[in-house]
């Protein structure tokens, strides 16, 4: 039995005498205390991240609305606010249940079971991690997020996106030009240099289709305009409610290099996490626990580390797709 | 461990995944609420439900610390060794988001002194402090 080998957590758990040698006073084997402050000191890592976000958001007069930038989801499907991540949140919560029946197979010393149940776990984690794989591509590739560059962004006045027609009528100047072999258009402030800052594009969403003419309040969120045949961001003009033609302008500049980090850091938590599960596994299918007589710990101390990766999700979840 | 039996512990496990999910779809319920997604044009004030989100994902850690991980039927030393250095975290919290504040004041500041011009005005001002003829005005 189990309890026979494993240290009892029941037993002297109130004795006074705890403290006083030749017994274990926390009850739990080295590797087991180990791992618990190990989880410990990786929380502080992560707390660390994420308290930096919150840092940096506090310092911005505006930020990236977490319902707006993360609202697509594999098949085609777009303006589904949260629910690609809802589902990559259940896809993690139900590997940490099938850990823990992989726990209770592994005191039990049922190998079958305990094999099943790691396995189930496995194809969990790498759910998790292919789902994350189409997040960050959606959001590299299609969207133009990057560590340096931040295309989310809000409005703090209301206007209406200009057409190439009204920017000319407004005195501005058309340029054909050619970049990474494609074509792209774009206005010249009047009289101005061509320079970057003086360039004005007719606003396009991220498909590339027109969106001149439609109009937007103030504190309405945006994706800067990229075009994906030359791979160059542009930012589309618009006419501000007091008359001016203006262009819209990145997010907050922190935002991406935070995304990537920190949700990148969990990842690869999640990929060695993979990793570990696949060698427990095989080593409980060859028998090399059952030599150790300790209740499969080794499934045990795995599982510590599995949920601590579904804790930290909760905050990762909370604080970037939640807030 | 042996503090629950195999039945009991497997009930324990259903309990956790019908928890967990349940918290997690309310949580994403008064997210898109909040933000009018449910209701169109019907928006809550960060104040009313950030804290209630807050407050889920901090049960969420909680059960998963406590019956996932085993963390009650562990020896309150142990226990105890592992979430107290975790009250740190709140003075980091509360340190770091003043300090996240104050940058943004201060960038604020920059860019209102960045548009304040100073005009030279011909007549000296009545409490002339300076030893010069001019004064400055700031607007």
């Amino acid at each position: 039995m189990a309890t026979d080998t494993a240290l009892d957590h029941h037993a002297d758990v109130q004795d006074g005498n705890l403290w006083d040698g030749a017994k274990s006073p926390f009850q739990a084997s080295y590797g087991k205390l180990m791992m618990w402050y190990f989880l410990l000191s990786d929380a502080f890592t992560f707390a660390g991240f994420l308290i930096s976000y919150g840092a940096l958001r506090f310092s911005m007069p505006t930020w990236p609305v977490p319902d707006f930038v993360f609202k697509s989801a594999p098949f085609g499907v777009e303006n589904a606010p949260l629910i690609f991540v809802t589902f990559m949140t259940f896809v993690l919560i139900i590997s940490s249940v099938t850990m823990v029946r992989a726990v209770q197979e592994g005191h039990r010393e049922n190998k079958g079971g305990a094999v099943f149940w790691l396995l189930l776990t496995i194809i969990g984690g790498a759910t998790f991690l292919s789902s994350q794989a189409w997040e960050w591509t959606n959001l590299i590739g299609k969207e133009g997020m990057s560590v340096t560059t931040n295309p989310f962004s809000n409005f703090n006045e209301s206007g209406k996106y200009l057409s190439a027609e009204e920017l000319e009528k407004a005195g501005f100047q058309k340029v054909e030009t050619e970049a990474h072999g494609a074509a792209a258009t774009y206005f010249l402030r009047p009289r101005a240099a061509d320079v970057p800052e003086n360039r004005y594009f007719v606003k396009a969403d991220h498909h590339g289709h027109s969106m001149a003419g439609e109009e937007f309040a103030a504190g309405n969120h945006f994706l800067i305009t990229y075009n994906h045949a030359n791979h160059l961001y542009e930012h589309g003009a618009y006419m501000a409610e007091d008359g001016h033609v203006k262009k819209e302008e990145f997010g907050p500049q922190a935002f991406g290099a935070l995304f990537f980090f920190i949700t990148g850091f969990h990842g690869f938590h999640v990929f060695s996490g993979v990793v570990f599960l696949t060698i427990i596994a095989i080593n409980v299918a060859g028998g090399l626990y059952v030599k150790r007589r300790n209740g499969y710990e080794m499934v045990e101390k795995m599982g510590l580390y599995w949920h601590f990766v579904d804790l930290v999700w909760v905050f990762v979840f909370l604080v970037f797709y939640l807030l | 461990m042996g503090h629950l039996e195999y039945s009991e512990a497997k009930k324990v496990v259903v309990k956790g995944l019908m928890i967990l999910g349940v918290v997690t779809i309310a949580e994403v319920f008064v997210a898109l609420f909040g933000n009018g997604h449910i209701i169109h044009g019907f928006y809550l004030h960060k104040i009313v439900f950030y804290p209630v989100m807050i407050g889920l994902s901090l049960y969420k850690a909680y059960f998963i610390v406590y019956e996932f991980m085993h963390m009650r039927y562990e020896v309150k030393g142990l226990a105890m060794s592992v979430l107290l250095p975790t009250l740190l975290l709140v003075w980091a919290i509360i340190a770091f988001f003043q300090e996240g504040t104050s940058w943004g004041k201060r960038r604020e500041l920059i860019h209102q002194k960045d548009k304040e011009t100073i005009h030279e005005t011909q007549q000296p001002s009545e409490t002339g402090m300076l030893d010069d003829d001019r004064t400055y005005q700031i607007q």
